[in-house]
């Protein structure tokens, strides 16, 4: 398997200062991510993995340290830069209420691919493989409102995975799950992960979860405590 | 920006009672406010219309300097100006007119008159006189005899079929006196015109002020009031320095003044109510911001460009605006309508004070559609400065802040 690097994470320190007191966040975490991984980033609240991973997304920059994407060092960016980077490259799934409220679940899928132009042929198709995948190809046409939790983070992944970025970032997607659909969602994960060759890297506390991954990057107080591979 | 305006519009309604509230208030705005203005520029229109077919007509055409000098000295052949108006077709007519001063005398009584030479039929079209006789018969058209003012009647003591005599100095001091039959007796609502009017058969009025075939004005009179404007250009283009062409605006710089000083007032009324319904607009949109706040934070995390949420931002409070304006435009034209057919009739002192000055005590309202567009203007306005700060707000969101909840 010819290991190409999709991000590269060197030495990053991440210190929030709009406290009185400075929080440091991250303190120097190195990370290199693979095509095709399917990764979790674990640990006790507060250790920094939403941090992580909205570095890495584009979302937070690093106080030091470099993050390069797919041979591009986001850091150079502007913020509207930042924003189309993030449109062409990474698929967002969040922990909750990631959909727009007033689209209808194939709008919603449809959305990012929109936002790059995506003729409209080859948006339909994808957008409809993409449900199906997913296991919504029934629910095309209702409002978030109108789908359970699970199902509405089902379609959180299938938009994220539509425009076919370069992985996907998510920040406990199952967190206000229960375990079936967590296993449900995993399962589409996991799937997803095999068929399209998708890089997911997700964070979690949860032990069912952690179990499906196959590398688990443990961070406490900022650093890196472990790195696993199953 | 299909999409924009697919989201903007679905947005609009997601908070269904807001939007209604806030589409009322500007629909209760815009409806105040019209009904305002159009009752306001009605009763203007209508006091201006009257008094410009009272007497003096939208326009006149003078010798230059008669105006300020008003002699009949300052007489002036017409001809020049019937070869102008030739052609023109916004010019309905031209009403001649010879106007000086003289002394009225019946038996012992004498006062002072303004004798005007006027043409029956024209004058007639133009003023509708013939409906303003209390007694006798309007003039025929080479009348030699003249209609006297009822206030000017009483005074002198005389009725129809009695014998008029005037004085005066006619053009360039020449003696002028004549005997003139009686024929009827006008009533002007104008004090001052209804204490010394005489109207007089225009070729009685050339041979007693012995101007020949001058005049002392030409009154235009316009098929259209709109058009006016560029009926005066053109004259004054082709008549030039010699002539003076006066649209009512210039012969009643008064009115027009007060039109201005009450307008601007009613102005200021509506820019108050404006201000008070902008302040709850943009309640509204600081609300919306905030409850919305992480959505917005998604919207530019998955690659919603800040410009992007700034326009489907705009797009919804123009909606919410255009809303409440069409829906008060809707509300109050069926009331505009019927006060434009049925005006508010005044009664006791204010309806006295109105007749006093030639004009009927009503107070139309206006169906003119700038007051309407007006009103869409204004909000559209309001709303695009308001949405200046959503804007700003977008631009400084931060997705991972807006996201922490
Ligand atoms: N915007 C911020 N301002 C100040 N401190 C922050 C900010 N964001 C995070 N922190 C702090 O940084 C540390 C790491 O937070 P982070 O959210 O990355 O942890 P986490 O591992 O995702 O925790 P959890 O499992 O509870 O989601 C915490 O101490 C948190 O309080
Ligand atoms: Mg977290």
């Amino acid at each position: 398997m010819t290991e190409e690097i999709v991000i590269k994470v060197s030495d990053v320190h991440k210190t929030y200062d709009e406290t009185k007191v400075p929080v440091k966040a991250l303190r120097g975490v190195t990370l290199d991510i693979k095509k095709g991984e399917f990764t979790a980033i674990v640990g006790p609240s507060g250790s920094g993995k939403t941090t992580l991973l909205n570095i890495i997304g584009g979302l937070d920059r690093p106080t030091t340290g470099s993050v390069v994407v797919n041979g591009m060092d986001i850091s150079t960016l502007s913020d509207n830069q930042l924003i189309d980077f993030r449109k062409t490259n990474i698929g967002f799934v969040f922990q909750s209420y990631n959909l727009i409220p007033v689209l209808t679940a194939r709008e919603n899928v449809e959305f990012v691919m929109l936002l790059q132009k995506v003729d409209k042929a080859k948006r339909d198709a994808r957008t409809k493989e993409m449900l199906q995948a997913v296991g919504l190809g029934d629910r095309m046409h209702n409002k978030p409102t109108e789908l359970s939790g699970g199902q509405q983070q089902r379609v959180a992944v299938a938009r994220a995975l539509a425009p076919k970025p370069s992985f996907i970032l998510a920040d406990e997607p199952t967190a206000n799950l229960d375990s079936s659909s967590t296993a449900n969602l995993l399962d589409i994960m996991a799937q997803l992960n095999q068929e399209e060759g998708m890089t997911f890297v997700f964070s979690t506390h949860d032990q069912r979860v952690i179990d499906r991954a196959r590398r688990v990057v443990t961070i406490e107080d900022g650093k890196v405590l472990k790195d696993e591979w199953r | 920006m299909k999409q924009l305006l697919k989201l903007a519009s679905r947005n609009i309604w997601r908070n269904r009672r807001r939007t209604i509230i806030t589409a009322a208030s500007i629909l209760f705005a815009v409806f105040f406010s019209i009904a305002i203005s159009s009752i306001q520029e009605g009763t203007w229109d209508h006091m201006v219309n009257s008094v410009v077919h009272y007497h003096f007509g939208y326009a006149q055409i003078h010798k230059a300097g008669y105006w300020d000098d008003k002699t009949i000295d300052n007489a002036f052949d017409p001809a020049a100006s019937y070869d102008a108006a030739q052609g023109m077709d916004a010019i309905y007519q031209l009403v001649p007119r010879i106007e000086s001063f003289a002394l009225a005398s019946y038996k012992t009584y004498t006062k002072g008159a303004l004798v005007i030479g006027v043409d029956p039929d024209r004058e007639k079209s133009l003023t509708k006189a013939d409906e303003r006789m209390t007694a006798g018969s309007y003039l025929q058209s080479d009348d030699e005899g003249v209609l006297v003012a009822e206030g000017l009647a009483e005074y002198l003591k005389v009725g129809v079929g009695d014998t008029l005599v005037l004085i005066s100095q006619g053009y360039h001091g020449i003696n002028s006196a004549g005997k003139f039959p009686i024929r009827g007796l006008v009533k002007f609502g104008a004090p001052d015109l209804n204490k010394q009017l005489v109207y007089i058969g225009i070729e009685k009025a050339k041979w007693f002020y012995g101007t020949d075939n001058l005049l002392t004005a030409l009154v235009v009179d316009v098929k259209e009031p709109d058009d006016l404007r560029h009926v005066v250009r053109e004259l004054r283009e082709k008549l030039g320095e010699e002539h003076e062409v006066l649209d009512y605006k210039e012969m009643m710089p008064d009115l027009i003044q007060a039109r201005e000083v009450d307008t601007a007032g009613s102005q200021i009324i509506l820019m108050v109510l404006y201000l008070i319904i902008g302040f709850g607009i943009f309640g509204t949109i600081l609300m919306m911001l905030k409850e919305r706040e992480y959505e917005f934070g998604i919207l530019k995390a998955i690659g919603m460009r800040t410009s992007q949420l700034n326009i489907m931002l705009w797009l919804e409070t123009i909606f919410l605006g255009m809303i409440g304006c069409v829906a008060g435009i809707i509300v109050s034209m069926p009331l505009v309508y019927y006060f434009y057919r049925n005006p508010i009739e005044l009664s006791g002192q204010m309806a006295e004070a109105y007749e006093r000055f030639g004009v009927q005590p009503l107070l139309p309202a206006s169906m003119d559609f700038s007051i309407f567009i007006g009103q869409a203007v204004v909000i559209f306005l309001m709303i695009t400065v308001l949405s200046l700060y959503p804007m700003y707000k977008i631009s400084k969101l931060k997705p991972v802040e807006a996201m922490r909840g």
